[in-house]
């Protein structure tokens, strides 16, 4: 049976703070890493809003523990690094990646992630790898990996022309990897503490250090653990940045007593969204900092917050055809797509930076005068897809959240409102969903949706959260821009205390 | 002598290609291993390779039944507090 094509939506997307040169992620960037990352949703913010991913579930085995991970894990309603459903051989992950590529032709990248490490099941990796190479020439192949065995991978990933690895590096230092890492598999034997702490880091390190050398693009996540490496992380983004890594990634910890991981039994809580945001900026001096990630599953398909597996089960895509002439004209679509999304943001681009055209209030708004800049920063919710303003308040599973001043609106960040579980309503601590949200969106001052229903519009309220109903499918930046114009009119931005100037 | 893989395991394959060997082998509902081929990798290696990579306790014991990694070995969780908090989720 032939899976439905899914056309394209229209590709219209963000706009300027994330399109242009006041992008904060990629313009610390050369052009060509730029370029190498353009359609990539992972590494740049503005793909993301386009270009789909896929995650192939292949690598089950790992060579190490980590304290935020259950290897017992698996269930349909969890959404987080590490859970799949189902594990495929290379043969099967190589035709549900060709399925996939021929319906959603956004998709521009497939990547290796787990469940467990993929450089720890070199053979199942590097077999996907290969065939796809050969029979989806056009999409992007990438790995994640804690790099304990990256050292003697490094030269097998360049072979297969593998041109993004991602590294999970929580920690420099022994001590506090201790903390995090109860064991790693080791030549033949299971070492234990710090030892096995410092090995690991060395791997880690050479591993970035010969990717960098090749010339491969190298992204470093790691984890915030309150109390345990977030003060250290600081260091690590320095040290990582100065090695030649494009990308750091903060994510904050997941952990719940149910995910049975020794972090959420032993109570080890996850940062707020706050310190998240806290640890990021500090970090983000002098480094490329990524605010966009949503910690995907390791077999997650689609765009970055939402999960189209179920569509792509085993048994439909082991039913279809994959002769040359459908793989040729589904690359075709993906090709013509990846050029519209290209013209699109080439004009968008011109546009933003072309002189002022007259009647058109968005691009006034990118283009504040001086005295717009006299309020404070403030946060808001988005409820979007695609980069506009398009959704239900209450279908909206995650919210995106802009800081927002009258010179643009930054990403910094998501929220989910399913606190990474969509399954019974009350599930957890008999908290309703609705005020799990109103929890999820604290520190924002407005929510902007397409519409919003009249219970949870006063719930919010009462939150001191803003809703805002008014910009349905517009872009989101210029949105926000002329939301917070509005406040700084109504004399709600006043300039905090400290800073207020005589007028 | 042999090591046995129980109904924990989660076929994660990490075990498979280790075993000097060639006594594990993909099976359902886990992974098994042929008693009559198992070594406990005397003579190839000082640590049983399947046990020294299985990511969880309980999964791999030997011909006494006892577990190669007991709990609490490998996660640090201490069995008390597993069960405690076991007991306040289902409470829920």
């Amino acid at each position: 049976m032939d899976l439905p094509t899914i056309q394209p939506r229209e590709t219209s997307g963000c706009s300027a703070g994330s399109c242009g040169s006041n992008s904060s992620q990629m313009s610390g960037l050369s052009d060509d890493v730029r370029r190498r990352v353009q359609d990539h949703p992972c590494y740049s913010e503005e793909a993301h809003h386009h270009f789909a991913r896929m995650h192939a579930a292949v690598a089950p085995a790992c060579n190490i523990q980590c304290h935020y991970c259950n290897r017992k894990y698996d269930c349909a309603n969890e959404s987080r690094p590490g859970v799949v459903s189902e594990l495929l051989t290379p043969e099967q992950a190589i035709k549900k990646t060709l399925a996939v590529a021929a319906a959603i032709p956004q998709m521009s990248v497939l990547g290796i992630a787990g469940p467990g490490d993929p450089l720890a099941n070199p053979e199942r990796t590097f077999a996907t790898f290969r065939a796809l190479a050969e029979k989806a020439p056009d999409i992007k192949l990438c790995v994640s990996t804690n790099g304990l065995a990256l050292p003697e991978c490094v030269e097998e990933l360049a072979k297969h022309n593998i041109d993004h690895v991602t590294i999970t590096i929580n920690c420099l230092d022994p001590e506090v990897g201790a903390k995090i890492y109860p064991w790693i598999f080791w030549k033949n034997k299971r070492i234990f503490g710090k030892e096995a702490a410092a090995i690991l880091i060395e791997q880690q390190q050479k591993g970035l250090e010969m990717l960098v050398a090749k010339g491969v693009l190298v992204k470093v996540n790691s984890v915030m653990i309150p109390g345990v490496n977030d003060e250290h992380l600081k260091e690590v983004s320095k040290v990582v940045k100065a090695k030649g890594a494009f990308l750091h990634n903060v994510m904050p910890l997941i952990a719940e007593a149910e995910h049975g991981t020794f972090y959420g039994v032993m109570g080890q809580r996850s940062p707020s969204p706050e310190e998240l945001k806290a640890l990021q900026d500090a970090c983000e001096g002098d480094m490329n900092m990524m605010r966009h990630c949503r910690q995907c599953r390791a077999d997650a398909v689609g765009l970055l917050g939402e999960d189209r597996g179920a569509e792509f089960t085993m048994d439909k895509v082991e039913a279809m055809n994959f002769d040359e002439d459908f793989l040729a004209e589904a690359m075709a679509r993906r090709v013509a797509l990846r050029e519209q999304v290209a013209a699109e943001r080439e004009a968008k681009h011109a546009k933003v930076h072309a002189p002022q055209p007259m009647g058109q209030a968005v691009i006034t708004l990118h283009r504040p005068q001086k005295s717009a800049l006299a309020g404070r920063p403030v946060l808001m919710a988005v409820a979007a897809k695609g980069g506009l303003i398009n959704e239900h308040f209450g279908h909206a599973r995650e919210f995106l959240v802009y800081e927002v001043t009258g010179a643009g609106a930054k990403l910094i960040g998501h929220r989910k409102t399913d606190l990474y579980c969509s399954g019974d309503d009350t599930c957890g601590e008999g908290e309703s969903v609705l005020e799990r949200t109103i929890r999820a969106l604290s520190g924002c001052e407005v929510v902007l949706c397409s519409k919003i229903g009249y219970e949870p519009w006063g719930k919010l309220e009462a939150a001191g959260i803003q809703p805002n109903g008014e910009h349905p499918m517009e872009a989101i930046e210029p949105a926000c821009i002329a939301v917070w114009n509005e406040m700084l009119k109504a004399g709600r931005l006043a300039p905090r205390q400290t800073e207020k100037q005589v007028a | 002598m042999a090591l046995e893989i129980v109904e924990s395991c989660v076929n994660c394959w990490a075990c498979e290609p280790l075993c000097p060997s060639k006594a594990i082998v993909e099976a359902k509902p886990h992974f098994l291993i042929d008693a009559d081929k198992c070594t406990e990798c005397l003579g190839d290696f000082t640590d049983p390779q399947c046990a020294t990579i299985c990511p969880i306790e309980g999964a791999i014991v030997n011909e006494l039944n006892e577990p190669l990694n007991p709990a609490g070995s490998l996660t640090g969780i201490p069995p008390a507090r597993w069960a405690q908090v076991q007991r306040e989720i289902s409470a829920r």
